[in-house]
């Protein structure tokens, strides 16, 4: 906890990577079938892995 | 930045809708698998198997059947679902085209034949008064505007929170949850970890349903505007006592919607049309342009169609809000990951009013730990 300051781009830059694959998630099924249901999936999906990382880890 | 307003608005716009926003979450979550509940629970329909050529049956047949099952009763729309019921019509009727909603009935017939599959009771059940709850609060037009007031309340909470996450972040890591020190502090960290992860997909979510909570105003915009301008030659010119074939009116349409697919019928006087034509809505066959309808009015007794016209932004922006609220446009995996995501956002909208009635500390301290950088204050 002793290191300095983090910039606006640290802080956010994790967040948004999620958010565009989010909107990647969320166009992808919308404009297409098969393949693109696929990325829908991975890309929206991951948002949820990443919670089931970090709220499981043993201790932050 | 003023952190202390932003603490405020983040507050008070989450205090007032979280309740609503809680209901809206868990009767939402049925509500993403309808169509497979409704075959789980309401013992469902299906049109018996025949070859796969059979062709449809003249829509004249269809309606005089609809009609002789519902005596004294008006058609007002039919409307088709090939992908979830294939080979069934679906036939609205009420007693007068501007009946309420409660005294409309919807049969459903076989295309091919015209027999009769099913002709539903009055709206009930588990899977009614989830909907009902979750569009208007069994509240008609009123209830469904508050609840779109709710949903950008919540819209207003989402951007004030990622504000907030600014400054609190500053020196922890992305992903942080500190479970050592104390339980407040753990639902903090997952508070926020939850809500910064799903921000975009509960903002899209949000803001689609609040969308959706206009629809009567967007029918009732397109009524006046392009519908109206596009039969204003027959605006002084009083109701058909007689309306034409309705085979006829969408023989005559098809002709201008070439390579699309039939969605819906409106008859003349319905909300979807004129007092003086048949309204036909064609969609087309891709994930998108499957929710984007197409008009095409008929003149109900001479039987000519008008120059289609692309409906006005406002209402493809409705139907584009269906699909990014609703989630039913990817498969099963994609109905899955909806209701993780719809089950994550009641974590963050239970966490964070743990938060605020577990306070023990005023606004000041609070507003003190976010510019802290999430480090507690000294006493």
């Amino acid at each position: 906890m002793s290191r300095s300051p983090r910039t606006l781009w640290q802080v956010f830059r994790a967040p948004l990577l999620l958010a565009v694959l989010s909107m990647i998630g969320l166009v992808a099924a919308l404009i297409g079938d098969g393949l693109l249901d696929l990325l829908s999936w991975l890309a929206l999906g991951s948002t949820l892995l990443v919670i089931a990382w970090y709220w499981s880890r043993p201790s932050g | 930045m003023n952190v202390k307003l932003w603490f405020l608005i983040h507050k008070w716009s989450s205090l007032v809708c979280t309740l609503f926003l809680l209901m809206l979450c868990i009767t939402g979550l049925p509500l993403i698998f309808h169509h497979e509940l409704e075959h789980l629970l309401e013992d469902e329909v299906e049109a018996p198997a025949m070859p796969a050529d059979t062709p449809m049956a003249s829509l004249d047949v269809l309606s005089e059947r609809a009609l002789s099952t519902r005596p004294g009763d008006v058609i007002r729309f039919m409307f088709w679902d090939e992908e979830d019921h294939p080979h069934q019509t679906f036939v609205s009727l009420a007693p007068t085209q501007d009946a309420k909603a409660e005294q409309a009935r919807t049969l459903v017939l076989d295309s091919r034949t015209g027999d009769l599959l099913d002709e539903p009771g009055p709206p009930g059940g588990f899977l009614y008064i989830m909907f009902k709850l979750h569009v208007d609060l069994f509240a008609g037009l009123p209830g469904m505007l508050f609840l779109g007031f709710m949903g950008l309340l919540f819209v207003v909470a989402i951007i004030s929170g990622v504000v907030l996450y600014a400054p609190f972040m500053r020196k922890l890591d992305f992903g942080t949850v500190r479970r050592e020190r104390s339980s407040r502090l753990q639902w903090l960290d997952l508070h926020n970890l939850l809500g910064v992860v799903t921000l975009v997909w509960a903002l899209v979510v949000g803001l689609t349903g609040a969308i959706n909570t206009l629809s009567p105003i967007v029918v009732g915009l397109w009524q006046q505007g392009q519908l109206a301008a596009m039969t204003a030659d027959y605006a002084e010119r009083p109701a058909p006592e007689q309306i034409g074939s309705v085979q006829q009116a969408l023989d005559t349409a098809s002709a201008s919607a070439e390579g699309m697919h039939l969605s819906l019928i409106a008859w003349p006087g319905s909300q979807f049309s004129s007092p003086h034509h048949y309204g036909v809505f064609f969609r087309g066959d891709t994930p998108l342009t499957s929710r984007l309808l197409q008009p095409v009015l008929v003149d109900a007794s001479a039987g000519h169609a008008l120059e289609p016209e692309a409906l006005p932004w406002y209402v493809q922006t409705l139907l584009l809000s269906q699909p990014l609220h609703f989630g039913d446009y990817g498969g099963m995996p994609l109905k899955v990951i909806w209701a993780l995501l719809d089950i994550i956002t009641i974590v963050v909208l239970i966490s964070g009013l743990y938060l605020w009635l577990g306070r023990r500390t005023s606004a000041a301290r609070r507003v003190e730990e976010i510019n802290n950088g999430g480090q507690e204050a000294q006493p």
